[in-house]
Parts: C-alpha cells; sequence; structure tokens
C-alpha cells in the first residue's frame, strides 16, 4: 500500500476530487495547509505600512491505495491539478505499513 | 499569581472611590453652591465665555430628543465602533483583548464620570479660589443634587451628563490603539482610570467647562483638543514607553479583519453625528450644519487618503480609505461649529493628505509603535482642525460661521489672534497630557509590576493569556 501525499493549489480541489472519482478513487483526507517553493510570498500595504506575506495557502489531499493503482492515481492527479504555473504543486509517496478499517477491525488492503 | 493583579486593581478602584465618598460627605457644600452647581453649568462652547447664571428656560423637548438621540449615537461609537474598528487592525490572537479595553473602560468611565468626573470637568467652583480657571469644583461628587427636573439649558441635566460621558468614554478609548498587543489589562485599567481624571477633566474644564482656554476665546466645537489632541498626545508618549511589539517595524502582521475594521469605522462615521452635531446642544442650524460638514470632511479626506494609496502603491485600499474616514472626521471635530460645506472639503483634503504621511512619520522617523497610529491620525488631525478653524471659521471665508469674538458681541478675532489662542490651548494639552502619561505610567508600572506582558505571553496572545478566551473558535 502507499500512502500518496499531493500538494495542490487550493481551487483545484473540486476537480482532483472528480478526477480521482472517475478512476474508482472515493476515499481521500483533505488538509488545509500553507507554503511555498519556488513561487514566492507577496506584498500587502495598510496605512503605508507593508507587510510580506511569505506563505500562499495550498490544500494537501492523502489517499491510502494499494501498490497497483499508485502510478494511476499519480497520472490522474497531475492532469487535474496542473495550471502549468509555478506553484502547481507536488506529490509524495510514502510506504503504508498497515490500514485498519475502525468499524469492522478489517486490516491490509480490505481496510482501504 | 494571576489573580493577583485583579485584586490590587479592585482594590484600588474601591479605595478610590471610599476615599472621595468619605471626603465628600465631611466637606458638607452648603445648599446654594449645590443649587447653583446644578442650575449653572452653562458656557458657550464656541465663543469661549462662561457666565454662571441661573438657567430657569422651560424643557424644550425637541432638543432634549435630539440630545439624547446623540447620547445613545456618540456611546454606539465606542460600543462598538471604536473596538471593532480597533478589532480588525489587531492580529486574530488579540482581537478579544481588544474588544475587551474598550469595553472594560467605557464602563470604568462611566463611573468615575459620574463619581467625580462630570463635577470636575463641567462644573465650576475650582478646588478652591486659586483653582477656579483650571479645575471645577466638587459640589457634583457623586451627582449630588441632581433631579428630574434639574436643566442644563432648555434640556435635562441628566442628558447633558449622559452626553458628556460618552465622550468621557471614548477619550481613554481611544488611547487603546497605542498599546495593543502588549500590555497588561490590569495596567489597562489603571491607566485608563487616572488618566480620565487627571488628563481628560482638566482639559475639558479649561475648555468647556468654564475655564481659562474656553475664557480666553479657544474653539473646540466637539473635541479637537479635548478629545483627539489629548489621546493623541498621551497615545504617543504611552507607546513610547511601552517600546514596540515584536516584530516591530519591518515583520509585523496585517490587520486579521479588516472588514471588522470597515464596519467599525462605518459606525464612527454614523455615530460621529451625534458627537458633532450632538455638540450644538440643541436641535438647530448650528447642528444640521455640524451634521453637514462633519460628513463632507469624512468623504473627502477618504477619497484623498484612497487616491495618494493608489498613486503610492498601485492600488486602492479599504484599510487605507476607511483611515482617511477617521482622519477627516477627527480633524473636522473642533471645526465643526464653525466652518462652511466647502471650507469642510478643505478640512478634508488636509486631514487625507496630512495623516497619511504623518503615520509613516511616527513609525519610520521617531521608531514609536503607537500601532493604531492614534497620534498620526486623532491627534495630528484634531490639532490640524483646531488650527485650520482659525482661518476657514471666519464669516465669509468658504461658508464660515464665525469664529471667537472680543466681548458678548464685540469685534471678531483676526484669524491670527484665533490661530494663537488655539495654539495655546493645543500646546496646553498637548504639555498636560505627556506628562501626566508619563507619571501615570511610572506610578501603574509600580503597581503592576511592569505594565508590558512578557514576550512568551507577547507571542501567544493577549486573549489567551490575559482573558483565558479566544478570540475565535472555529470547530
Amino acid at each position: 500500500m502507499k500512502l500518496i501525499k499531493s500538494i495542490i493549489k487550493p481551487f483545484k480541489l473540486e476537480d482532483v476530487k472528480d478526477a480521482l472519482s472517475e478512476i474508482g478513487v472515493e476515499g481521500m483526507t483533505v488538509l488545509e495547509a500553507k507554503g511555498f517553493g519556488r513561487q514566492k510570498g507577496h506584498t500587502e500595504i495598510y496605512r503605508g505600512s507593508e507587510y510580506t506575506i511569505d506563505f500562499l495557502p495550498k490544500v494537501v489531499i492523502e489517499i491510502v491505495v494499494a501498490d497497483e493503482l499508485c502510478d494511476k492515481v499519480i497520472d490522474t492527479v497531475v492532469k487535474a491539478a496542473k495550471t502549468e504555473k509555478i506553484g502547481d504543486g507536488k506529490i509524495f509517496v510514502l510506504p503504508v505499513e498497515q490500514a485498519v478499517r475502525i468499524r469492522t477491525g478489517e486490516q491490509g488492503e480490505e481496510a482501504l | 499569581m494571576k489573580t493577583l493583579p485583579s485584586i490590587k486593581v479592585g482594590l484600588a478602584f474601591f479605595l478610590f472611590l471610599a476615599l472621595n465618598a468619605i471626603g465628600f460627605a465631611q466637606n458638607n457644600e452648603t445648599d446654594d453652591s449645590a443649587a447653583a452647581t446644578v442650575a449653572a453649568t452653562s458656557e458657550n462652547e464656541d465663543s469661549g465665555s462662561s457666565d454662571v447664571e441661573e438657567k430657569t428656560d422651560d424643557l424644550s423637548p425637541g432638543n432634549t430628543a435630539w440630545m439624547i438621540t446623540a447620547t445613545a449615537l456618540v456611546l454606539f461609537m465606542t460600543l462598538p465602533g471604536l473596538a471593532l474598528f480597533y478589532g480588525g487592525l489587531v492580529q486574530s490572537k488579540n482581537v478579544l483583548s481588544v474588544l475587551m479595553h474598550c469595553f472594560a473602560i467605557a464602563c470604568l468611565a462611566s463611573i468615575i464620570w459620574v463619581a467625580v468626573g462630570y463635577s470636575l470637568a463641567l462644573t465650576p467652583g475650582g478646588l478652591g479660589d486659586d483653582a477656579r480657571g483650571w479645575i471645577g469644583g466638587k459640589s457634583s461628587f457623586f451627582l449630588e443634587g441632581l433631579g428630574e427636573d434639574s436643566m442644563k439649558d432648555d434640556f435635562p441635566e441628566s442628558v447633558w451628563i449622559t452626553f458628556q460621558m460618552t465622550f468621557a468614554i471614548i477619550t481613554p478609548a481611544l488611547v487603546v490603539g497605542a498599546f495593543v498587543e502588549r500590555m497588561k489589562f490590569s495596567a489597562v485599567m489603571l491607566f485608563s482610570a487616572l488618566w480620565l481624571i487627571v488628563v481628560y477633566c482638566p482639559v475639558c474644564y479649561w475648555v468647556w467647562g468654564g475655564g481659562w482656554l474656553g475664557d480666553a476665546g479657544v474653539i473646540d466645537f466637539a473635541g479637537g483638543i479635548v478629545v483627539h489632541a489629548t489621546a493623541g498626545a498621551s497615545a504617543l508618549t504611552l507607546a513610547w514607553m511601552l517600546k514596540p511589539r515584536q516584530g516591530f517595524p519591518n515583520n509585523l502582521k496585517p490587520p486579521h479583519n479588516p472588514g471588522m475594521v470597515m464596519t467599525g469605522a462605518a459606525m464612527l462615521w454614523v455615530g460621529w453625528f451625534g458627537f458633532n452635531a450632538g455638540s450644538a446642544g440643541a436641535a438647530n442650524g448650528d447642528a444640521g450644519m455640524a451634521m453637514l460638514v462633519t460628513h463632507l470632511s469624512a468623504a473627502t479626506a477618504s477619497l484623498v487618503w484612497m487616491f495618494i494609496e493608489w498613486k503610492k502603491t498601485g492600488k486602492a485600499g479599504l484599510v487605507g480609505i476607511v483611515t482617511g474616514t477617521i482622519a477627516g472626521l477627527a480633524t473636522i471635530t473642533p471645526a465643526s461649529g464653525a466652518v462652511g460645506p466647502m471650507g469642510a472639503i478643505v478640512i478634508g483634503a488636509c486631514a487625507g493628505l496630512v495623516c497619511y504621511f504623518a503615520c509613516g512619520f511616527v513609525k519610520e522617523k521617531l521608531g514609536v509603535d503607537d500601532s493604531l497610529d492614534v497620534a498620526a491620525v486623532h491627534g495630528v488631525g484634531g490639532i490640524m482642525g483646531t488650527l485650520l478653524v482659525s482661518y476657514l471659521g471666519q464669516t465669509g471665508i468658504l461658508g464660515g460661521q464665525g469664529i471667537s469674538q472680543h466681548g458678548e458681541n464685540g469685534p471678531y478675532f483676526t484669524w491670527s489672534e484665533q490661530l494663537s489662542v488655539q495654539a495655546q490651548g493645543c500646546l496646553a494639552a498637548i504639555a498636560l497630557s505627556v506628562v501626566a502619561t508619563f507619571v501615570i505610567v511610572k506610578l501603574v508600572s509600580v503597581l503592576t509590576n511592569g505594565i508590558r506582558i512578557s514576550e512568551d505571553d507577547e507571542t501567544k496572545g493577549l486573549d489567551q493569556v490575559e482573558h483565558g478566551e479566544n478570540g475565535y473558535t472555529l470547530n
């Protein structure tokens, strides 16, 4: 099993969710985050004073899938989240040791 | 340890009240002076004469109704206008503390006002003959002798007391802007209480209560000197003594809720109709004109600030435009009884222009963290308006209604004569504000073991640390 962690621009969340739905991925966890990479922050001005805002709002989508689905999920997220501008985000893949469905106690891939 | 400051503050407050009550009970005023005080709290705000006469005017329902309404409008300026205006400008972790400061000061100032403030600020007598030009008397301490039938000109004295109370409430509340995000609540309470008595009441007496400035012909229709200059000068002094917030000047956080700032500013604008037009003391042409000029100054200053910001930064901001509004309102305040509509537009333009650059001056050149620009907006604005009225208030100048006169119906002051007394008034108010603030802060520092919170607490935020609450519990 793999944990696929996608950091994307917030307004792309609906597109990514819909695209994942189409390939059969129905569950996910979404976190609101802030961060930056090469996309720098910006400056706001109030009453003549400048305020530099380094962090930009981002959304993190976490999905755990069976190994075979991993590449397909990555392609889907990339296609749905891309705007071809700096700040589109990144995807990280981590191995998952165990998964458990709390309601039934199922473990492993059956829990996904 | 956390409860100690509140005990000290509470004890100080009750001790103060008790001492005054005892002192008052021991000095029995004669019936004559009590009656004279109740009947004779009259002065002419814009001409400065202070005749102590027996007034037995019939009650004017129109004036009474308007003054009651104006009182509500001015209270609305503090609760919640100013609270929201200031609240939106700070970081979210401190918003509750700012709302608390405004609210608690409003309550505290109310009690102090009826205990000693009104008497010292607006009734004649002096605490002894030598003090007659400098401070009011004690015959209205605890509003002794006030009844339903007591009159101030042709409306009830109870209304007058309450109307003036709302001014005594908002003035210390204005100073809050200087010390947000870093001052202990106990220190805020102690400072505000002492400041009201030692700074506001004397200056109020000097200008409006029959004191030496009013006598000299100073024009301060609704509080350019009494409210804005005192608050501004004191704010600057206090901010300087407190030292800046973490992150000043280059790493500050922007206002957490510009919408709240605008809401507050809008309430201040509307309420200011009560502040200025109510200072006419009647439902008449003076009030009507005061309202009109107030509005025009606000609108003009807002636009001027907006255009300056647009030109300098490329964008027209909301926080900027509403700051311009407040600058315009503060600047017209002393002049609202004397200038005409076109004069008000000139005043508004000056306000937007000068206060914009004053903000930068205080932060960058003086290096003082007057966090919400009390000195740059209220102080500079109030003083500027007080000086500008010398010229723009003259009859024949852009619709001016007339400045001070020599004697009851004598010749008008020349604009330079007027400017001279206006400047005297400003300087006197500033001097008292600065010196008294300095002394009060030193005293309060001792009582509260330092008026500033610790670095750690400043990082955590006052809402949690001083008030045990969260401004926003989302989820």
